[in-house]
C-alpha cells in the first residue's frame, strides 16, 4: 500500500506535519488491553455504583423499558448508520422518524415535528431561538418560575449568548402567577413566553385564558412537558401553544445518568420553517412509490451557515427510533395505564405520608400526576432522613429546598416499595431511632 | 441489504384493540379519573395499536432497508464511519449504569462518576489540554460551548467588542451556524489553491473585534494546515483565541495534538474518532477541552476528584457563589452518560499503541485510495493527504456524468456514497474517507467499483445517470416533498 502511495515509510504519511508540532512520545495512557480486561475494568466499576429504588423525578423518570425497545434500537443497521443523507439505502431510518414525528405530534396536539433534538433542555432553549427569530425585532423571554430549574439555566445561557433578555414570570402558590405575566407583557418586545405542564413541582397548572393573553402581545406560547405525561393531560395544542418542546425520556428510556434523552419539539404548521434540525417527509420515488426523504434542508447549516435555523446537525436518531417502539407497543391505552399506574401510585404515597406526621404538602389544594412536593417536618434533618434512606438502597426524592422534598412515583414502583417509604417516613423522621428489628419490620432489603 | 422495498408506515398495521405491552395491575384507587377535566386530554392519541411480534417485524423489516458501517464500506467523508466494536456496546449497557438517576447522591454513583472522570483525564492527554467537559451532546453543541467558553473568557476581562468569529470558506456549515447562535458575526476567510487558509488573507481581518477563529486540522479537504504555528501566533496577538474543531482529529492520534498547535478551545467527536455509533444521527457526544487558564469557563456540572488518604472520592462541582463557573449550564447534566462509556471502552481497548496505529493506518488508507483512483477521477489538491481527500468528480468531464451519479451508482454496489458536494471548494466534490478498520480487500473493491464507475460513464453514461438501479428505492423527488411537506401520518393520510 506504501508503495503505491510512493512511500517507504509510514512516518512520510505525516510529512508535511512540522516536525515541532509532532509528539515525540507516547501518550501518557495504558497499553491497549484486551476485552476481558475492558469487561473487568467496567465490572470494577459498576460495582461501585449503587442503583437505588427511584422516587426521584424532577425531569429524569424511572418508566418501564420494554425489552423490544432495548431489542430493536441494538440492531446495527439502524445502529451504525449515519443520518439519512442517501434515502435510497437509508428508508429505515426516514421510516421511524417520520413515525416519531407523527407520534410527536400526536401527543403534543401541534401540526409538525421535526426529527428530535438533543435533550428536553436544549430542546426548550431552541425553542425559544424560534420564537425570537419569529418575533424579528423582539428580543425578550418570559420564563415562569414553575419551570425546571436546570432547563432555566440552559435556557438563560443559550439567551446570554445570543444577546436575548429573559424575564422570570413568579410564581404564587406553586402555579405561574398570571396576573404578573399580564404586567410582563404590557411591558412590551416580548417574542415568547415559557411555561411547564405539569410543572417542576408535579402541579398541573390551569392555563386558561393564558395563549390569548400571550398571542395579544404578538408573542408565542412555548409549553414543555414530560412526553409520558401527554398521553393523559391536556396538550399543548388544546392550551393554544404554538410550540410545544421537552424531553421524551419518560416514554421507557433508561435514566442512564443523565443520557442519552430525547429532545422533543413541536409546532404548528405555520411556523414548520423556523423549526431547527432535520424533518422528515413523504414523497414518491421515479417508480412511483410512496417513500421518505429529509425534506425543508435550506433551513439548515449544510446549506445556510450562519443564516440556519438552529446549528443542530442531525438529531437523537436512535432515541426517537426507542420512543417510536416505545409508542407502538404501549399505544394510547397502555401509555394511558403508566399514567393511571403512576398517578395511583403518588397519590396513594402523598396521603399516606403525610398521615405519619413526617410530612405535608407543601400545596394541598393543587392537583398533581405523579410528582409532588411534601415538606419534611421531622424531628431530625431532611437530608440526614434522605441519607438514611438512601443506606437502605432508596432515594426518597429529590431535595428542592431545605426542607422541602420533590417526590414521584411511576409505575415502576410497586406497593412493596410505597409501603415501606411510609414505614422509612415513620421510623426515620424520629430524633431516636426505634429499636431496630429486622424481623418485624419491612425493612428487609430496599 | 434487503434490495425489496419494505415501506409500510406502524401505522398502517394497527388494528383496534391489539396490544405490545404488559404492565402490573393497579392495586390503589384511580387518581387520574378524580383530576379537574379541564386539566386532561380530550382525546387519547391517535398511536398505533399492535402486538409484539407486529411491532417486531415491522422494525426488522424497515431495518433491512438500511445500510450501516456493519453493513459495508462507508466511506462517508468528514464523518468517520469506523467499526463500533461490540464490547463497547455491552459495557454501556450495564444495569450499574443504566439504572442511575442523575440525582443520586455522588456517593452512590462513584463508578459513574470514576468513568466521566477517566475519560475526561484521556482526552486531556489526546487533545493536549488542561481539562475537558463530556457534557456537550454533539459535535455541533460541543462548538456552541466552546464558542461560549471564548465570550465567557473575553466577558471576564471586560472585552465586550470581540463579536466577530473568522472561520475558512471550507469550513464545515455548523461552524458559522453555531457562530451564530453563541451571537457572534462570521467573517469568512479564503483558502489557498492548496485547501489551507490563506494567511495573508488572515493578517488583515485580525482585529480587536475577533473573539476568535474557528480552524478544522486537517481541514476539510484533508489537508494539515502547516501554517497553524504562525496562524497561532497572530490570532493570540490579536487578543483572540484559537477554536479546533475535532471533527478531523482521527489522523492526527498519537502524531500531534492540538494543545501543541496553539488551540486554545477544542471540541472532539465521540461518535467520530472515538468509535461510538453515529445511530441514524445521534445520539453522539462532544466533548470540549480547554488550555490552562480557561478551566473556569467550562459549563456545569464538572466532575472532580478529591483524594482522601489513599482512595480517591468523586464529586460533582457547579461552582461557589463566590467563585461561580461563567457559562453556568448547557446540557441538563453529565452530557450523553452511555455514549461516553462507550468511548471509555474504546480507548481502553486501543490503549497508547492502538491509538496511535488508528490514525496512521486511516492515513494510509486514505492515501491509498487516492493514489489508486487519481487517473480517472480529478484531484484538484495534489498532496499527501490525511484521513480523507477530495475529488472534483470524474477526470473526464465530457461524459455529463455527475458526482451525485457517481455516488448513486456507488449504491448499486452495495457501498455508501461519500460525501458530496462539499466542501464547496469545488464544484464536484466527493470526499472520501475510507478510516483505518477497512482492510486492504475492502479498499480495493471500492477502488475496482470505483474505476467501473468510471469506465461505464465514458461506455454508457445513461446508465450511470440513471442510478441507483439496484436499491430498495429509486430516486425520489425532493421537490415535491419541500414543496408540499408531508410530515406527519395524518397529513400523509389526507394527502394520499
Amino acid at each position: 500500500m506504501l508503495e503505491r502511495c510512493g512511500m517507504e515509510s509510514l512516518d512520510e504519511l505525516y510529512s508535511d506535519v512540522p516536525d515541532s508540532l509532532k509528539l515525540k512520545r507516547d501518550y501518557d495512557l495504558k497499553p491497549q488491553m484486551s476485552e476481558k480486561e475492558v469487561r473487568d475494568f467496567f465490572e470494577e466499576l459498576a460495582v461501585r455504583n449503587q442503583p437505588l429504588t427511584c422516587f426521584a423525578g424532577a425531569g429524569f423518570y424511572d418508566h418501564y423499558s420494554p425489552a423490544v425497545a432495548q431489542s430493536i434500537v441494538s440492531r446495527s443497521e439502524f445502529l451504525t448508520a449515519y443520518t439519512p443523507y442517501q434515502p435510497e439505502i437509508s428508508q429505515g431510518t426516514l421510516q421511524y422518524i417520520f413515525e416519531y414525528q407523527s407520534m410527536m405530534s400526536q401527543l403534543t396536539g401541534l401540526e409538525v415535528s421535526n426529527a428530535s433534538m438533543y435533550d428536553g433542555t436544549t430542546a426548550v432553549a431552541e425553542a425559544m431561538l424560534m420564537a425570537v427569530a419569529h418575533a424579528r425585532k423582539k428580543n425578550r423571554v418570559l420564563v415562569s418560575a414553575t419551570v425546571n430549574p436546570i432547563y432555566r439555566e440552559v435556557i438563560d445561557t443559550y439567551a446570554h449568548y445570543h444577546g436575548v433578555t429573559v424575564d422570570t414570570i413568579p410564581e404564587a402558590d406553586g402555579v405561574t402567577n398570571l396576573a404578573a405575566l399580564s404586567e410582563l407583557l404590557a411591558v412590551g418586545d416580548v417574542a415568547g413566553v415559557i411555561v411547564a405542564t405539569p410543572n417542576f413541582y408535579g402541579i398541573l397548572e390551569d392555563y386558561t385564558g393564558l395563549a390569548d393573553m400571550v398571542h395579544e402581545a404578538k408573542a408565542l406560547l412555548i409549553m414543555t412537558a414530560p412526553a409520558s405525561a401527554l398521553g393523559v393531560i391536556r396538550t399543548p395544542g388544546e392550551w393554544g401553544a404554538d410550540i410545544a418542546a421537552g424531553e421524551a425520556q419518560s416514554l421507557g428510556m433508561p435514566l442512564n445518568f443523565g443520557g442519552p434523552y430525547l429532545g422533543y419539539i413541536c409546532c404548528t404548521k405555520a411556523l414548520i420553517r423556523k423549526l431547527p434540525g432535520r424533518i422528515v417527509g413523504a414523497t414518491k420515488d421515479a417508480d412511483g412509490q410512496r417513500v421518505f426523504v429529509l425534506t425543508l434542508q435550506a433551513r439548515e447549516q449544510h446549506i445556510r451557515r450562519d443564516k440556519a435555523t438552529s446549528n443542530i446537525c442531525s438529531n437523537q436518531g436512535l432515541m426517537a427510533l426507542y420512543a417510536s417502539v416505545y409508542l407502538s407497543l404501549m399505544g394510547a391505552k397502555g401509555l394511558r395505564e403508566v399514567n393511571e399506574l403512576s398517578a395511583a401510585g403518588a397519590h396513594n404515597l402523598a396521603i399516606r405520608l403525610v398521615e405519619t406526621g413526617a410530612f405535608e404538602l407543601k400545596y394541598p389544594d393543587k392537583p398533581f400526576l405523579n410528582e409532588f412536593v411534601v415538606k419534611f417536618k421531622g424531628e431530625v434533618k431532611l437530608a440526614d432522613f434522605i441519607e438514611v434512606c438512601t443506606s437502605c438502597g432508596c432515594l426518597p426524592g429529590v431535595m428542592i429546598a431545605d426542607d422541602e422534598l420533590l417526590v414521584c412515583v411511576t409505575e415502576m414502583r410497586t406497593s412493596e416499595e410505597i409501603d415501606r417509604y411510609v414505614w422509612r417516613a415513620e421510623t426515620f423522621s424520629k430524633a431516636t431511632l426505634p429499636n431496630y428489628n429486622a424481623a418485624t419490620s419491612p425493612e428487609m432489603s430496599n | 441489504m434487503n434490495k425489496k422495498y419494505y415501506g409500510k408506515v406502524i401505522f398502517e398495521l394497527s388494528r383496534p384493540g391489539r396490544q405490545g405491552y404488559s404492565l402490573p395491575a393497579n392495586g390503589y384507587d384511580d387518581a387520574l379519573s378524580a383530576l379537574p377535566a379541564g386539566l386532561l386530554r380530550t382525546e387519547a392519541p391517535m398511536l398505533p395499536e399492535s402486538d409484539e411480534l407486529t411491532v417486531v417485524r415491522h422494525y426488522n423489516n424497515m431495518s433491512t432497508n438500511n445500510f450501516g458501517v456493519d453493513t459495508g464500506f462507508y466511506p462517508l467523508g468528514s464523518c468517520t464511519m469506523k467499526y463500533n466494536p461490540k464490547i463497547n456496546e455491552e459495557m454501556a449497557s450495564l444495569p450499574a449504569f443504566t439504572s442511575l438517576h442523575p440525582f443520586q447522591p455522588s456517593a452512590t454513583v462513584q463508578g459513574a462518576l470514576e468513568a466521566y472522570y477517566t475519560l475526561q483525564k484521556m482526552l486531556c492527554e489526546i487533545g493536549g489540554m488542561a481539562e475537558f467537559t463530556l457534557n456537550p451532546y454533539a459535535g455541533a453543541h460541543g462548538e456552541l460551548t466552546g464558542l461560549m467558553v471564548i465570550r465567557a473568557y473575553h466577558e471576564s476581562r471586560g472585552d465586550m467588542k470581540r463579536t466577530k468569529v473568522i472561520v475558512p470558506d471550507s469550513a464545515h456549515g455548523t461552524n458559522p451556524a453555531s457562530a451564530a447562535v453563541a451571537g457572534l458575526k462570521v467573517v469568512e476567510v479564503k483558502s489557498l489553491a492548496d485547501g489551507t487558509v490563506d494567511v495573508e488573507a488572515l493578517r488583515p481581518l485580525l482585529d480587536d473585534t475577533v473573539a476568535a477563529v474557528m480552524m478544522t486540522n486537517p481541514n476539510t479537504v484533508g489537508i494539515f494546515e502547516h501554517n497553524i504555528p504562525e496562524i497561532a501566533e497572530m490570532v493570540h496577538a490579536c487578543g483572540a483565541l484559537m477554536y479546533y474543531d475535532g471533527a478531523n482529529l482521527n489522523p492526527l492520534l498519537g502524531i500531534a495534538r492540538p494543545g501543541d498547535m496553539g488551540f486554545d478551545v477544542m471540541h472532539i467527536n465521540l461518535h467520530k474518532t472515538f468509535s461510538t455509533p453515529h445511530g441514524g444521527g445521534g445520539p453522539g457526544a462532544g466533548p470540549v477541552g480547554v488550555r490552562a487558564g480557561l478551566e473556569q469557563f467550562l459549563p456545569n456540572p464538572r466532575v472532580v476528584k478529591h483524594q482522601v488518604s489513599d482512595d480517591s472520592i468523586f464529586d460533582l462541582d457547579f461552582g461557589t457563589e463566590k467563585g461561580p463557573h461563567a457559562l453556568g449550564r448547557i446540557s441538563a447534566w453529565l452530557g450523553n452518560f452511555a455514549v461516553e462509556l462507550r468511548a471509555l471502552a474504546y480507548i481502553l481497548s486501543l490503549g497508547k499503541d492502538g491509538l496511535k496505529m488508528a490514525g496512521t493506518l486511516a492515513t494510509l488508507n486514505a492515501n491509498y485510495v487516492k493514489e489508486s483512483l487519481r487517473d480517472l477521477y480529478a484531484l484538484p489538491i495534489d498532496r499527501v493527504c490525511k484521513h480523507e481527500f477530495v475529488f472534483d468528480g470524474l477526470a473526464d468531464k465530457s461524459t455529463g456524468v455527475t458526482t451525485l451519479n457517481v455516488a448513486k451508482r456507488l449504491l448499486d454496489h452495495g457501498f455508501h456514497a461519500p460525501t458530496i458536494y462539499f466542501p464547496l471548494l469545488f464544484h464536484e466534490s466527493l470526499m472520501i474517507e475510507p478510516t483505518e478498520t477497512e482492510s486492504k480487500e475492502t479498499l480495493d473493491e471500492f477502488i475496482e467499483v470505483m474505476r467501473d464507475i468510471a469506465r461505464e460513464a465514458a461506455e454508457d453514461p445513461e446508465t450511470v445517470k440513471n442510478a441507483p438501479l439496484e436499491t430498495p428505492i429509486r430516486k425520489p423527488d425532493d421537490t415535491a416533498a419541500a414543496l408540499n411537506p408531508v410530515v406527519t401520518f395524518s397529513e400523509l393520510c389526507v394527502n394520499e
